[in-house]
């Protein structure tokens, strides 16, 4: 209670200086909570959502672009593979892999693609243990005898447009909306919605892929092709190896215009890895803030040591120990850091929140601001202990504090 | 019984030009258990260095200081802390109340290093003082005659066995001076606390019987004015 009482008082006494100690302290224990969340979090959503799609094979050049485009629903797409091409992988290559779907891109409509895509892409996972569902209405109809112009839309599509089922639309051409741009003729209408997956899947617009072959407009030579073909590998692990290699010797050996990517999730490690001196600079910075705040909470505490002399004295005569004084600076500067560490949540909650929003909104990845991860722990705890190591150079200027001679009032 | 025994004690300091010089050299003194003494002292006659070699916050050169059996000399610091905390307030002649803190707060922090905060008693010393509408006033907001009777509230939180008095009425008027000397003096008596006050206001000295000068207890003062 004393220890409090006299810890309370002087941060009272020194409320400016206490608060923007504090304030910095949050703003680097955020920051670096938040880096390092955000970073953990995004490659997990990232790696999460594959869809289960092992591989892909797509026209030849980037691997990123490929699955950027192809599962992420980002970048442009790299251009087609044809109906030949297309052919021979469905039915002479069917014993590499065990599922193989087809995807066509090219339109949008106010800047959420439109995929064309077949069923099976529904009976697949969006993520690890999640297969897809329908919200509200069913699946566009599509067999071998018939496809109609009906449209399956994402959870984010179907709420910032306003969408509901039986809504009609007109697809534009391109994968960017451009104002003041025609649309196309053919009109869609919206059959089913589906559940929010937390994917980039939830801004995507989903009709069969022949409606976007045959697009009016659209080049009729084309009318067969695809943009890439999701796979996925068998899951016995003999039989997985034994179809990707294969596949990778066929095509990104033995051709010259189909790039197989053979681990979706592979390109994106190594996308995570190529961006990840951006994150270590991020983390430096933040590492940087908690640090120059800690000699903040130096500077402010040690300041005071002089006006404080006469205090400690006075406690000291009233039968304080030295070890008193001392282990209350240390407590107040670990107090000031405390502070610190809870505004640091707030400084978390607020970046967590605009950066799910942010990737939510952009590419369809969803982060879990309250989510435990043990950084949630350890920085809060290390910005305490930080606090508490520099109080030790002015709790020793307070240990040593002369109480005869402070006990006399200075003019 | 003899509360409070000095014999021989010396105390001296280390000049700027390096060499050594005693400050206090006070052969015998002794205080009984409840009585109250004054000590006529100018100034440089050693008053306050006694006082602090008394409460424990100097250590004496040489020579036994003994305060309800316990040598103070001999002790070790923390020793010393907890004696003071334990059995002495001091009364000082700026009263040395800590401005940021309440009446309150000033007399809790006097007794939480001895017999621990009770709300209850520092809120009677404060009545006692007749400061029970200025519990949460800070020194800041009383007149100096208000902080004079916080410092003796705080003096006595924790029922010391000892009051130690420095020119307690140097800052007051005449007429706060009295009332703080009378209250300090009944007070002490109240709670059978031994006081030691040292002035040098005439006022002041000519209420206590038992009054000695202290340039003929301390015989390095004696050199010092020969």
């Amino acid at each position: 209670m004393t220890w409090w009482m006299i810890i309370r008082n002087s941060l009272r006494q020194h409320a400016l200086s206490t608060a923007i100690t504090a304030l910095s302290i949050g703003l680097g224990g955020g920051l670096l909570m938040a880096i390092w969340v955000v970073n953990f979090q995004s490659q997990r959503a990232f790696k999460n959502v594959t869809g289960g799609f092992d591989a892909i094979l797509g026209p030849r050049g980037s691997e990123t672009q490929l699955v950027l485009n192809s599962l992420f629903h980002m970048d442009a797409s790299p251009g087609l593979i044809n109906r030949t091409d297309y052919e021979i992988f469905r039915k002479s290559y069917k014993r590499f892999y065990r599922n193989a779907v087809p995807i066509a891109v090219g339109d949008n409509f106010q800047g959420y693609r439109i995929v064309g895509t077949t069923h099976d892409l529904f009976a697949a996972e969006h993520s690890p243990g999640e297969p897809y569902a329908l919200a509200v209405g069913d699946y566009f109809i599509r067999n071998d005898k018939q496809w109609n112009k009906e449209a399956v839309i994402g959870d984010t599509v179907a709420r910032k447009l306003g969408w509901r089922v039986n809504q009609k639309f007109s697809p534009y051409h391109g994968l960017n909306f451009a104002e003041g741009q025609q649309p196309h003729k053919d009109e869609y209408i919206v059959v089913g919605i589906l559940r929010p997956t937390g994917t980039p899947a939830d801004h995507v617009i989903w009709i069969p892929i022949e409606g976007l072959q045959q697009m009016d407009g659209h080049d009729a030579q084309y009318a067969g092709d695809v943009s890439a073909v999701l796979v996925q590998l068998s899951t016995n692990t003999t039989a997985r190896a034994f179809g990707m290699n294969s596949l990778d010797a066929i095509y990104n050996k033995g051709t010259d215009h189909l790039t197989f990517v053979k681990s979706t999730a592979d390109v994106v490690a190594r996308l995570f890895d190529r961006l990840g001196w951006a994150e270590k600079v991020l983390r430096w910075v933040a590492l940087l803030v908690a640090v120059v705040a800690a000699g903040s909470v130096l500077a402010s505490i040690y300041n005071t040591m002089n006006e404080r002399r006469r205090e400690f004295a006075i406690l000291r005569a009233l039968g304080a120990g030295r070890g008193t004084v001392f282990g209350v600076i240390v407590l107040e500067s670990a107090t000031i850091a405390a502070l610190g560490a809870v505004i640091g949540f707030a400084v978390y909650a607020g970046i967590m929140f605009a950066a799910e929003s942010i990737l939510r909104n952009e590419i369809g990845v969803t982060l879990h601001p309250f989510e435990q991860h043990p950084v949630m722990a350890i920085v809060p705890v290390g910005l305490v202990v930080l606090g508490a190591v520099v109080g030790i150079i002015p709790a020793l200027k307070a240990y040593r504090t002369d109480v005869a001679e402070n006990l006399i009032p200075q003019s | 019984m003899t509360l409070l025994e000095i014999s021989d004690l010396r105390k001296s300091f280390r000049t700027p030009e390096g060499k050594t010089q005693a400050v206090l050299e006070v052969p015998s003194f002794s205080l009984k258990t409840g009585q109250q003494r004054a000590l006529r002292g100018a100034s440089g006659t050693g008053k306050t260095t006694l006082l602090n070699c008394i409460a424990g916050i100097l250590s004496p050169t040489s020579g036994i200081v003994r305060l309800d059996g316990h040598d103070l000399a001999t002790a070790s610091e923390p020793q010393r802390d907890a004696l003071r905390a334990r059995c002495i307030g001091y009364i000082f002649q700026t009263f040395n109340l800590l401005q940021g803190y309440t009446c309150m707060e000033n007399v809790l922090l006097g007794m939480s290093f001895g017999r621990g905060p009770d709300t209850d008693a520092a809120r009677g010393l404060l009545d006692r003082v007749g400061l029970s509408h200025r519990l949460h006033h800070r020194p800041g907001q009383l007149s100096v005659g208000q902080q004079q009777r916080v410092a003796v509230a705080r003096a006595l939180a924790n029922q010391p066995l000892l009051v130690l008095a420095d020119e307690p009425t140097g800052n007051l008027d005449p007429q706060s001076a009295r009332a703080a000397l009378q209250l300090i003096r009944e007070v002490c008596e109240e709670s059978s606390a031994a006081l030691l006050i040292v002035s040098h206001d005439p006022m002041v000295l000519d209420q206590f019987d038992d009054c000695q000068d202290l340039a003929e207890l301390n015989h390095a003062a004696q050199e010092v004015t020969a």
